[in-house]
């Protein structure tokens, strides 16, 4: 590891709506103490909260791997879901698969991945079907 | 105009424990309950108001520095977003008025009476 790069892991659960956005809750408190523009503190909570929902609803949960340096966040989203069929629908504002279930929450607006490609400073989807999908992010401070 | 003021003026119920950001200023209004959509317009400092009440709005209210989050008509609030909302610091207001009313009073409050052209 190299010196002055904090790292962090979190677990995603699956449908589970009462710890869904801690993850990315706990990040935001962390970038806040380190002083971090609340600029930049919103545009990470918000494309790190909606990779994290989007885990929670779409890839029955996974994982968070989160390393912070005096540069930047570059925070991988990852889950074992069925993988998105289509990457340019689902890039597409309005374009949504959630369940009415989740969709009574007020989730599935089809928002999710505009709005992480539109907060990021970097973004990557890798997906494939029956394997799972993992949202890459990167946030530059300045 | 602070939150406290906003609720008083209007005579909306306070629903989260006493605290400091009860005084924060209200600078602006949003009115949406797509959670996403939301999440990407409410800006720090807004009254947001929405008419759901499960513990991903007091997500939504923190992670975008909503000023308070307005709850229209009267619905019932589940005790576990009261609680999630006074751990996050989110203050959340119940009104008697619809969404569309409170967002009128809520830009009142904010502009005055001059609309925009």
């Amino acid at each position: 590891m190299e010196p002055g790069v904090i790292i962090r892991e979190y677990t995603i659960p699956a449908n589970d709506f009462v710890v869904a956005g801690e993850a990315s809750s706990s990040v935001r408190k962390l970038l806040n103490q380190m002083g971090v523009a609340p600029a930049v503190v919103k545009r990470t909570s918000i494309a790190m909260y909606e990779a994290e929902i989007n885990a929670v609803i779409h890839g029955h949960g996974g994982r968070a791997h989160v390393e912070i340096d005096s540069e930047k966040i570059v925070i991988r989203i990852s889950d074992d879901g069925p993988g998105i069929p289509n990457v340019e629908l689902a890039m597409q504002e309005g374009w949504s698969t959630a369940p009415d279930s989740v969709r009574e929450m007020g989730f599935g607006a089809g928002m999710g991945l505009p709005n992480i490609k539109r907060h990021a400073d970097a973004f990557h989807l890798d997906t494939e079907q029956g394997r799972g999908t993992t949202v890459n992010i990167i946030v530059h401070f300045r | 105009m602070t939150v406290r003021e906003f609720a008083a003026q209007y005579g909306y119920r306070i629903v989260t424990e006493e605290s400091a950001s009860l005084d924060r200023p209200i600078t602006g209004v949003y009115s949406c309950d797509l959670l996403s959509w939301a999440m990407a317009k409410v800006s720090a400092g807004d009254v947001w108001t929405t008419v759901h009440t499960n513990l991903n709005v007091v997500a939504v209210a923190s992670l975008t520095g909503a000023a308070c989050v307005v709850i229209p008509e009267n619905i019932e609030i589940e005790e576990p977003t009261v609680t999630r909302a006074n751990r996050e610091d989110v203050p959340l207001l119940s009104a008697g008025h619809g969404a569309a009313d409170i967002a009128v009073r809520a830009y009142q409050a904010v502009h005055g009476d001059v609309w925009p052209v």
